[in-house]
């Protein structure tokens, strides 16, 4: 364990999903969900994953979680490849690394009380006795800023804000290094959205956890993020400090989702750039730049060339416009 | 009252609707007296949480609110001067899809995946101008022409799951404008969609609407959606429009104190804060809301006043009218 490294390091990640068909069960093509990509996670900070659906952001999430093992490629946690873990260490790698889901309606076994759910991973994973695991979800529940008799009740009797709040004092019971947040705020009202931002930051400074945020909303993860990457079709084509992606994007394809992004403040000037055609199937990537067929700025060369990430301005572009 | 007179004749004008909903809990009052108007060519956001009432307000328009439970029990909707509330079943079937269309979220849930794209586009066509045969398909291939989906012709005999979201909800939308309607209700039209083909859809939405010359409700809770493509913007909270105005008043000059806070709690692009003024509290119990203001019990500003009397809409700037008491003419 190197204390100056990353928390996390993928690199060269790689998951492909066979498809199988007939009777037979031959595999007849492969979807590239994510088709080689690397980043880093320093501890305590946020990686924001950005992209549209279908490109890469929940399996890579599912590859950190060790849901999914990657097909080639290696994830280092603490310095130690997590795939050569076994046993205790394992099990250690598990609890540091916890998630919370978008839809807490979802997430939350309604015939369980709040107390109960809470204190779930601690009955797992700890030999504590019942008195201090009552203690822990108090603990849990005040970093949450819910009341006590919260313990008590029944995941109904909460809205969604709130439901968030348990889920989110669930995945701290263990103390994690790592959080995966996949949307954590998209089912919640517009009025809830910055309580839960709020108080996921605040835990961050008080913790030191590090998350690893996926969300839709550009704003949001710009909010959240210290770094952000930007995905496409399994790449990885613009990564940097969140400011400098979210406010000078460099990427064709970065500039066409933050213009999308319809800032509120109407007096900011705005870049039209409206993309033609759609996502093309993960089964058959387009060769050479995988965003080329839907790129205002392409090139010949970008039909057969695969660019690769260099850097630009401070950050990782992967476009032929900067050779 | 009528936030803004358009300088037209409004194309649909709401008068203080009432929209019930009979619950085991009580009646519910989805919607409270809910008053607007929009004109040709204009579009009116309609901005709220869920909950709000935007979407009842909306299918109260066209009366296909829930059965039994909700009953509309009061108010009137005028399209181009005709009183709604009081037709018959009947005369409301001819005017839902012909005079008032709608765009729901979800593609796939008004699509029906066991017919063809073609054979649902050519009913409407078939229902509204009586066409068939060659001139028929002709138009349908047009009209999907019209929603830019590529090859329409080839497209006519694809079935719903063979085409991606942002596709369908182009099928939907050539449906709508099939007659073309008076009015064009887009209820979260781009919620199911990613954002580039979000971008796409919006842009259709407003070429379509040019060239019919439609009035447009636009609901959704993306104010950033709200910025783009709105001339008025009414705020919905509790099934009350708290605030209505021009897009550019409600987003530089919001009068009422939840319009602000609302803004307030979106993070922006460009401005790095550490903390969000957050909402405080939670999204308001219908079945139980608190006498007087609504919003009164999450309000930074809250006065003894609004606790017990509920407010009435006070003028606020050039067609800016607010619910609250903040705005009340001063000695009144």
């Amino acid at each position: 364990m190197s204390p100056a490294g990353p928390l996390l390091e993928a690199s060269g990640l790689v998951k492909h999903f066979p498809v199988w068909r007939g009777l037979m069960g031959r595999s007849t093509a492969v979807v590239r969900a994510v088709d080689s990509i690397s980043f880093t996670i320093q501890a305590g900070t946020t990686l924001g994953l950005v992209g549209e659906s279908g490109c890469g952001k929940t399996t890579t999430s599912k590859m950190v979680l060790g849901l999914e093992r990657p097909t080639a490629g290696t994830i280092r946690f603490e310095g130690a490849d997590v795939a050569t873990l076994e046993g205790a260490a394992r099990r250690r790698y598990r609890q540091s690394v916890q998630a919370v889901f978008q839809d807490p309606y979802a997430s939350l076994d309604p015939r369980m009380r709040v107390g109960t759910i809470i204190a779930e991973p601690l009955v797992i994973n700890e030999r504590r006795g019942a008195a201090e695991r009552r203690r822990r979800v108090q603990e849990l529940l005040d970093l949450v800023a819910l009341p006590a008799r919260s313990a008590d009740l029944y995941p109904h009797e909460f809205s969604g804000g709130q439901r968030q709040r348990i889920a989110i004092a669930r995945a701290l019971a263990l103390c994690p290094r790592l959080v995966v947040l996949d949307e954590p705020v998209s089912a919640l009202d517009v009025s809830i959205r910055a309580q839960i931002l709020n108080l996921l930051r605040d835990i961050q400074k008080r913790l030191g956890v590090a998350y690893l945020f996926i969300a839709h909303d550009l704003a949001a993860v710009a909010h959240m993020s210290h770094t952000i990457a930007v995905m496409y079709l399994g790449k990885i084509v613009e990564s940097g400090a969140a400011a400098e992606v979210a406010l000078a994007p460099q990427h064709p394809y970065t500039r066409a989702l933050f213009a999308a992004a319809l800032p509120i403040d109407l007096d900011r000037p705005r870049e039209e750039i409206t993309l033609a055609g759609e996502v093309p199937s993960p089964l058959a990537p387009p060769d050479g730049c995988r965003f080329h067929p839907r790129c205002p700025q392409a090139m010949s060369r970008c039909a057969t060339e695969e660019p690769r990430l260099q850097v630009v301005g401070g950050r990782l572009v992967a476009c032929h416009l900067f050779d | 009252m009528i936030p803004a007179p358009p300088a037209s004749a409004p194309v649909i004008e709401v008068r203080d609707l009432r929209t019930h909903l009979v619950t085991r809990w009580g009646a519910i009052k989805a919607v409270d007296g809910v008053s607007f108007s929009v004109a040709e060519g204009e579009t009116l956001g309609l901005v709220g949480e869920s909950g709000s009432g935007k979407s009842m307000t909306c299918l109260s328009l066209v009366r296909l609110t829930p059965r039994p439970a909700s009953r509309i029990v009061g108010g009137s909707v005028l399209l181009d001067g005709d009183e709604l509330t009081t037709r018959t079943e009947a005369e409301m079937q001819r005017i839902r899809g012909r005079k008032i269309a709608m765009i729901l979220q979800d593609p796939m849930s008004s699509l029906n995946p066991v017919f063809s794209v073609g054979m649902q586009v050519r009913e409407p066509l078939t229902m509204y101008h009586g066409l068939r045969g060659a001139t028929l398909t002709e138009r349908a291939t047009a009209l999907l022409a019209s929603v830019r989906i590529p090859s329409p012709a080839a497209r006519l005999r694809a079935f719903p799951y063979q085409l991606s979201g942002g596709m369908r909800q182009r099928v939907v939308g050539a449906m709508a404008i099939a007659a073309p309607p008076r009015l064009l209700i887009a209820d979260e039209p781009t919620t199911s969609l990613d954002l580039t083909i979000q971008a796409q859809y919006l842009s259709l939405l407003e070429e379509l609407q040019d060239r019919h010359r439609l009035a447009m409700i636009f609901i959704t809770h993306n104010l950033g959606i709200v910025s783009r493509i709105c001339d008025r913007v009414a705020v919905m909270y509790a099934g009350r429009i708290v605030e209505s105005g021009p897009v550019r008043r409600i987003f530089t000059a919001p009068a009422h104190p939840y319009t602000q806070a609302l803004l307030e709690s979106i993070p922006r692009l460009g401005t790095r804060i550490d903390h969000l003024t957050a909402i405080e509290g939670q999204p308001p119990d219908l079945a139980r809301l608190p006498s007087g203001c609504s919003f009164a019990p999450r309000c930074a500003r809250v006065m003894d006043r609004c606790r017990v009397e509920a407010p009435p809409e006070f003028a606020a700037g050039p067609g800016q009218v607010s619910r609250c008491w903040l705005w009340a003419p001063a000695g009144g």
